[in-house]
Order: structure tokens, then sequence, then C-alpha cells
């Protein structure tokens, strides 16, 4: 159970220091870190906790932390107090970063801020970033297996069983991107469809 | 002096009632502080600055850096408690149920109707970001390099922000040194 503890904290410590730009962002760190790198939670189990973090009240990457924490050690096949615990430590590691950067760069950072060449690296990662987010959904979407130099590609039918499904996806980016729909209601409208449809 | 309490209770209630994450929480969070007057409103606009360029949670450097200015280390503790405690609270009773009444029937259906919907609204912050960031041919090549190194090649994220990170710090560093020799 202590390695399992360490590993969430060491995995979480990493996604808090190397988030750059936002909620989307941190959802496509931790997709990468907790389902490709570590294996810890299939890529349909994720999807139902990015769509249950961005309902819920407080930052996203909070609930996501939090939520993860519980179902890794869930899984792993500890109790309700274990799950809390990992909850706990998940969440903690994921804030510690900001605090260390606050007080032991801050000033330096301040300095920066300003700065052509500081400023230049943000324009690069802007693009890398959006990258990130782009696979994620690509993995959520697509399961991608080698057999050796030839890809084999096909859907991830727990997320996309069907053309209604393909429906769905389409009328939530419609109306959330070009109508600016609120998500939240979106979410619960495709929840009730989910009832009707299925 | 502000109390702690205060503190802790302001940024709870912001914590508890404002869905959709950090972005959401932002010009609350001014809101709140400027109706308190707990920091001069010049200076929280340069919190907010701040807070996007560092890495991190967005609301939880926002929670830091105001909490600082307030009341030093104990403030940006007792604010960032605040922000993220009823987050916790609340999901950590959602995880707990939602494991027992994952196999229910309806529950599967009202999932089964959100999931694509939960991939397209990932797809959306990374159009937004692709539309912002990208200027020229290269970023378009780094965005799509980028994307099918991890997706599909399954390189760790980490690694590729770290090359990005150190690459261009050497390139704009270098270039500002040449555009110096040329003053």
């Amino acid at each position: 159970m202590l390695t399992l503890l360490l590993q969430l904290f060491y995995t979480f410590f990493i996604i808090g220091l190397f988030n750059f730009g936002g909620g989307g962002a941190m959802i496509s760190l931790i997709q990468n870190q907790v389902v490709s790198v570590r294996g810890w939670l299939t890529e349909t189990a994720f999807t139902d906790i990015t769509a249950i973090s961005q309902t819920t009240p407080g930052p996203i990457g909070i609930n996501c932390a939090t939520y993860v924490g519980y179902q890794v050690m869930h899984d792993a096949g500890f109790g309700n107090l274990a799950g809390i615990i990992g909850s706990a430590t998940a969440t903690f590691a994921i804030v510690l970063p900001s605090f260390l950067i606050f007080f032991l760069l801050m000033k330096l950072f301040d300095k920066f801020q300003h700065d052509p060449r500081f400023i230049g690296v943000m324009g690069v990662l802007k693009p890398a970033v959006a990258g990130l987010i782009l696979a994620a959904c690509i993995i959520l979407t697509f399961r991608v297996d080698w057999a050796g130099m030839t890809p084999h590609i096909e859907i991830i039918a727990e997320n996309f069983p069907d053309w209604k499904s393909w429906a769905l996806f389409a009328a939530a980016f419609v109306s959330t991107y070009f109508f600016k729909a609120n998500p939240i209601v979106v979410i619960i409208a495709s929840g009730v469809l989910g009832v009707l449809l299925y | 002096m502000v109390s702690l309490w205060q503190i802790f209770g302001v940024f709870a209630k912001i914590g508890t009632f404002t869905i959709g994450g950090g972005y959401a929480m932002i010009p609350i969070i001014e809101d709140e502080l400027k109706r308190r007057n707990w920091i001069d409103p010049e200076e929280i606009d340069d919190v907010v600055v701040l807070a996007q360029s560092a890495p991190g949670l967005l609301a939880v450097n926002m929670a830091i850096f105001s909490g600082y200015k307030i009341r030093g280390l104990k403030g940006s503790i007792a604010a960032t408690v605040g922000a993220v405690l009823p987050s916790f609270i609340i999901i950590l009773a959602i995880a707990m149920a939602f494991t027992s009444f994952k196999d229910n029937l309806i529950i599967q259906r009202i999932f089964q109707g959100i999931r694509p919907v939960a991939v397209a609204l990932i797809l959306v912050p990374a159009v937004n970001m692709a539309k912002k960031g990208n200027k020229k041919w290269w970023t378009w090549l780094l965005m799509f390099g980028t994307a099918f190194l991890v997706a599909f090649l399954k390189v760790s994220a980490i690694w590729i922000l770290i090359c990005v990170i150190s690459i261009s710090t050497i390139i704009m560093v270098e270039k500002e040194r040449r555009h110096k020799d040329k003053c």
C-alpha cells in the first residue's frame, strides 16, 4: 500500500509541476500519466471521471486528482479508508508544486515575467500543450496497438459504441464551441439523452 | 487584520459554489477580493497574470498568491485549503457512492450518453489553444507532432514538455544574445 501511495504522490507531484495552461491541459496530463504511463485506469473509467470533475464544484484538476486517488486505491483492492488516504495524497501532491514554486522561484518569476526570452518560451509551450490536449482526445477515442511496425487502430467501443454516440459528440462540440453553451448543461443534457437513447 | 478563518471562509465559499474549474473561479475571486478591499485593486491584476503564467492549477495559484498578499504564508495556506477542501469532500463522497452504484442500469445509460460528450468537451480547449498559440508553420508542426508522439507512439507528455522547454529556452537565450550583439 505504501508503494502505491508513494507512486500516487510522485505522479501527481509531477503533474502539478508540469501543468501549463488550465483545466484542459491538466486533464490531458492526468490522462497521460494515470492511464497511458501507469495503466491505473481504463480509458472509459477516466472519461467518466473527467465528466464528473467538470460538473462538480471547484478546480477541475483537484476534482480529478481526488477522484483518481480514491479509484486507484479502490481498484487495487484496498478499503474506503485507504481510498480516502489515496485521495488526500493525490490532492496534496498536485497542490504542493505550486507552493514550492511560489516561495522558491517567485522573485525570479517576478523579474522574468516581462523578459522577451520568458515570453518566447511560453509562446512555444502553447502549441505543445494544445497538442497534448489533442492527444488526450485521440486516446479516449481510439485504441492504438503496435504489432511490430504496423499500427492497429480501433475505436474504443465503451466510449463510442454506435452512431448515436458520434452524433452526441458532434452536437456537444458544436454547441459548446460555436454557440458557447455551458458545458455543465451540455453534460446533464447528454445524461438525460443517454437514458432515452440506450 | 484579516483573520485566517475569514480568508479560509471566502475561498471555501468560492470553491463550493463555482462549477467549471479555474477559469470560472478567477472573476469570482477578483470580485470577492475587490469587494472586501483585502488587496490593492492594481495588485489583483498582477496576481491574475502571474497565476496564469506559473505552472500548476490556476485556482490554487490564485489562492496562494492572493492569500500571501493578505496574510503571508499562513494566509496562502488558509486560502488554498479553503479553495481545495470543498471539492475534496464533494468528490470523495461521489467517488464512494459511484463505486457502489456503477453497475446500476440507469447510471450505465446516463454515462453512455455522457462519455462521447466528455471527449468533445476536452477537444474544445484543444481547438481554442491551437487557434491562440499557432502563429507560424512550425507551431502547427509542433502541435501535431506532439499529439502524434503522445497518442500514437505513447511518449510521456512530461518528456515532451521537458524537451520543448529546454530547446526553446536555448533558442530564446541565443536569439536575445545575438540581438544584443547587433546593438
